[in-house]
């Protein structure tokens, strides 16, 4: 860039010349915001205003612009200026619409409105336009993990949008789970008898379609690289390794039945009538393939009574077993009923359950069942042994509250869905830590846990994707669905969470469509979400970094690897520029374009702090730029006043706040410093997934500064914010400035 | 009667849930109760003695082939055909109906509970009023007072001659109805005819579902 020319530009519309004094905002960007250009308008956001601003950055060049108008969330198509670095003063939903129109109220408006084009002047300047990342890849095509339903659904559902995709199955087949179902629960109205499988005719579309390459008896050997430029290894059948370049990755690695023999009391294992639902599968497959109805694997006769066992080792509160409901079993239960019924209605079915849930259609299905002649009990199962050729099966009926017993020449556990998820990263890092001091065991172990890896990644956080609760790579379901925290690598299908093959087959859809628009972002150096579009990276002045390591370990995505000398490697298209790297770092070396230590900390030394006689303290408040920004915006959009005296600067992370901001509005003589981030832990909000929570760790520690200054800890306050709390939030403001009022004023004022 | 009752055990030998299915009116509803249990929570017999089993339990019971206890229970007759479970079930089971369709055929078969008041009141109102044409209130009034004996009929009267008075006064209660006088309906040959002709369609009716 050659020579900065700054402009500041400050709105009259939307009622803020009636409110603040104009004159003074363009003497206060002039004056302190050292801007080379200062204009005003009375309408900057219209089709004149934006060609004003245009024209300067063309003809007068203008590189650094700070835009004093409304929210930096509202009009962002009218002021989209890609070339220059851009700032946006917030004094609409910031200042005006917060405060009310009173003559009392003048005084401290003005002062905000003043602070705020200061405080946009000063980021600007430290502002640089964001080249892109230069080291892009732009591979198209789509790596696909697993050739079960979803992950047949992904490669079809790519291929349709065009892209080339290949499909890697561990198995000598394609079809999963799905393909070995004699039938499966119906997709079609009216929901009332099984259906055929499926996986026939998506086999023979996959194998004619000549954008799919299919590898069978294959595993990924190695995954390097970043999105847009993976190289992936695959072992092939021959023993040899087949080198893909690959854009993005979908893995689909579905699930494995929890092992009934963990269920002894349930007669698994101990006689051949006990099945799981996959046993019955295979039972009824094998029947048909002979013509003959269903025969008890212990003596080979005809099935008469049949006994459903459901949550058989799930939904399990003593910890032993699986604590979650799978979600599918109900239905595949009285899909199976539905074999013995349709063949010969004499057949006695009992399905033993606690809560049946069926999701989808499910509840049609179920009444279905129940017309065929399916009995339903409420009953939790004590024990099934063996009884002569059959079996005998004790349960509790919780409707008629007593212990009771039914005979079942064939019984089915419905044990539920284990994730196919690979090794768990923590525990891996842990065996890794103790293997490198000696430890024998430890090194097995590490061994062992590395055979279990799906995608072998040379990620410096582990070779697969991180778990959630119960080992399933899951993402917030609600507010972001198929997100996971590697960029570009998503997760479909029940190894993300449990699901049925209709459900699965969506997700799947989902992930192929996130797996293009990541590839797609990748080829364009810009970022995935939730910054979509953003052409920032960090950079790292390596110069001053000492090798601690808090970046490529508190990195949320795994975006930082280590180089041989021990510095952090940036993966710039992995990166989803939260900046949590900016926030970990001890000597603050790593930056953004677009957002540094220096930009927020250029804002937070703008803004004017009054003398500890003028009784108008300063309240810092750091606004996630994700929830509690937009929250703040909408109190302002629905009038909801709150204090005059807090200056809100938004940040991408609560993760990216680096304490330095902290102690130096606190040196500074701010009185109070606010933090909103949102919610973390196992319901965790966090669009950064650990962002929130990594900068909560490093505020707990502020206590002891705080303390070390000799001021009150609650001058820094950590909230919880979601997007919704609209009405309360500038209540929690005005409660928290009034806290503060009753200190006395910061005795760092005036330094 | 009761050699219906060994008759049907026989038949349906431990398919208890099919015999209700053919025999019972409404029958064929008990498979699709989901054991949500609003039927119970909605009763407002619900807590009161005789209510051994509410629908939920009763539902249950027939299911799990427990034909003593469904046909010893008292709960089926404890129904005031409020219709709430019946407005309430999610699953659009017709639960007053059945409830109505398993006493009814408790009774067929001779197990109905003796002296229980809502069947003594059912077959007094349905001789009362099939005999008159309409009610005769005086006399309806009288049998159920003096069912548990003429001490307790008395004492019961004693209770409720304010009321009586009150009524009679009012003009609501004709005295002159114990004697069988009093208010009489238009037609009462035609109503007995088509009262007869009733019968004769339901019993042949179940005949022919005993039969299938």
């Amino acid at each position: 860039m050659a020579d900065t020319k700054t402009a500041a530009y400050i709105c009259k519309g939307c009622e803020i010349d009636k409110r603040v004094d104009v004159s003074a905002l363009v003497k206060t960007a002039t004056k302190s915001g050292k801007m080379n250009l200062v204009r005003e308008h009375d309408f900057l956001c219209s089709a004149e205003g934006v060609a004003m601003i245009q024209n300067d950055i063309d003809n007068e060049g203008v590189t650094h612009a700070a835009i004093c108008a409304c929210s930096r969330r509202a009009k962002t198509e009218a002021f989209n200026f890609p070339t220059i670095a851009m700032s946006r003063g917030n004094l609409r939903e910031g200042v005006i619409w917060i405060r009310p129109d009173t003559e009392d109220a003048r005084e401290t408006t003005q002062e905000m409105a003043e602070d705020y084009v200061r405080m946009a002047c000063a980021e600007v300047k430290a502002m640089q336009v964001p080249p892109g990342n230069q080291k892009t890849g732009t591979v198209k095509t789509l790596l696909v993990v697993g050739g079960g339903m979803s992950g047949m659904t992904s490669a079809l559902e790519a291929s349709k949008a065009g892209y080339k995709v290949v499909l890697v199955e561990k198995t000598g087949a394609l079809g999963g789970w799905a393909g070995k179902l004699y039938r499966r629960v119906p997709t079609r109205e009216p929901f009332k008898a099984p259906e055929d499988n499926g996986v026939a005719d998506m086999v023979a579309r996959i194998e004619a379609d000549s954008n799919i390459k299919v590898y069978l008896n294959a595993t990924i050997a190695k995954t390097d690289g970043a999105p847009g430029r993976f190289k992936v290894e695959i072992a092939i059948e021959s023993g040899g390794i087949a080198q893909e370049d690959i854009g993005a990755i979908v893995q689909a690695t579905g699930f494995s039945l929890y092992d009934a023999n963990k269920l002894p009391e349930f007669g698994y294992g101990k006689t051949p009538n006990v099945v799981d639902q996959a046993g019955l599968e295979a039972l009824a497959r094998e029947a048909a393939a002979a013509g003959k109805p269903i025969c008890r694997p212990f003596d080979g006769q005809p099935v008469k009574s049949v006994v459903f066992v459901q949550c058989a080792g799930q939904r399990d509160a003593s910890g032993t077993h699986l604590q979650y409901c799978s979600g599918f079993c109900c239905n595949t239960s009285i899909k199976q009923a539905m074999y013995f019924k349709d063949a010969n209605p004499d057949i006695d079915t009992v399905v033993l359950f606690t809560d049946l849930r069926t999701p989808g259609n499910g509840e049609d299905f179920y009444r279905a069942a129940q017309n065929k002649g399916v009995i339903f009990s409420k009953g939790v199962v004590s024990s099934v042994t063996p009884s002569g050729n059959a079996c005998a099966v004790k349960f509790k009926d919780l409707i008629l509250n007593e212990d009771t017993e039914a005979q079942a020449d064939l019984v089915v556990l419905a044990t539920g869905m284990v994730p196919n998820s690979g090794p768990d990263l923590d525990q891996l890092s842990e065996a890794n830590r103790q293997a490198e001091g000696g430890d024998e065991a430890a090194k097995e172990q590490v061994v062992q846990l590395m055979s279990k890896s799906v995608l072998n990644l040379t990620y410096r956080q582990g070779p697969d994707m991180p778990q959630f609760k119960h080992g399933f790579n899951d993402s917030h379901f609600i507010c972001f669905p198929y997100e996971t925290r590697r960029t570009a690598i998503y997760t479909a299908g029940p190894v993300r969470r449990p699901m049925d093959i209709l459900q699965a087959q969506e997700d799947a859809t989902g992930a192929a469509m996130k797996a293009i628009q990541a590839l797609e972002n990748a080829g364009l150096g810009k970022a995935a979400h939730p910054r979509a579009g953003d052409l920032s990276f960090p950079t790292v002045r390596l110069e001053g970094c000492t090798q601690c390591k808090r970046c490529t370990v508190e990195c949320p995505f795994g975006a930082i690897d280590e180089d041989e000398k021990r510095f952090p490697l940036f993966n710039e298209s992995r990166c989803r520029r939260c900046g949590t790297c900016m926030g970990a770092c001890p000597v603050r070396v790593i930056s953004f374009e677009n957002y540094s230590v220096n930009t927020v900390g250029s804002q937070i030394k703008a803004v004017d702090v009054p003398d500890e006689f003028s009784e108008k303290p300063r309240i810092l408040i750091l606004a996630c730029e994700n929830d509690a920004y937009p929250a703040l915006d909408m109190a302002g959009m629905n009038r909801h006043e709150y204090d005059p005296y807090v200056r809100v600067i938004p940040i991408r992370c609560l993760g990216s706040v680096n304490t330095i901001w902290i102690t130096d509005a606190l040196n500074g003589g701010y009185d109070g410093v606010m933090l909103m981030g949102c919610k973390h832990g196992e319901e965790y909000q966090c669009h950064f997934v650990k962002g929130s929570e990594l900068g909560r760790y490093r505020l707990s520690k502020v206590g002891d500064t705080l303390k070390g200054m000799n001021l009150e800890t609650e001058r820094v306050m950590d909230l919880e914010v979601a997007i919704t709390d609209i009405a309360t939030l500038p209540q929690k403001i005005n409660d928290y400035a009034a806290l503060i009022k009753s200190f006395p004023p910061s005795p760092f004022k005036g330094f | 009667m009761s050699d219906l009752n060994q008759e049907m055990a026989e038949r349906y030998k431990n398919n208890f849930l099919k015999e209700i299915e053919e025999q019972a009116e409404m029958g064929e509803w008990v498979k699709m109760c989901m054991q949500c249990g609003l039927c119970s929570g909605s009763c407002p017999t619900n807590f009161h003695s005789g209510w051994d089993h509410p629908p939920q339990e009763i539902f249950m019971l027939i299911r799990a082939g427990k034909r003593e206890e469904v046909l010893n229970s008292e709960g089926m007759y404890m129904c005031t055909s409020c219709y709430n479970c019946y407005v309430r079930c999610p699953r659009k089971v017709p639960v007053t109906h059945v409830m109505h369709g398993i006493a009814e055929y408790a009774y067929r078969i001779g197990r109905a509970p003796k002296a229980q008041p809502t069947l003594h009141l059912s077959k007094t109102f349905w001789s009362n009023a099939t005999k008159y044409g309409r009610v005769n209130e005086v006399q309806l009034t009288q049998s159920l007072y003096f069912k548990d004996g003429v001490g307790a009929g008395i004492k019961k009267g004693l209770e409720m001659k304010d009321v009586a008075l009150g009524l009679v006064k009012a003009g609501r209660l004709n005295p002159l109805e114990a004697l069988g006088m009093g208010h009489k309906c238009k037609d009462i040959k035609g109503i007995h005819a088509m009262l007869a002709k009733a019968e004769e369609l339901e019993a042949r009716n179940k005949a022919a579902k005993g039969k299938e």
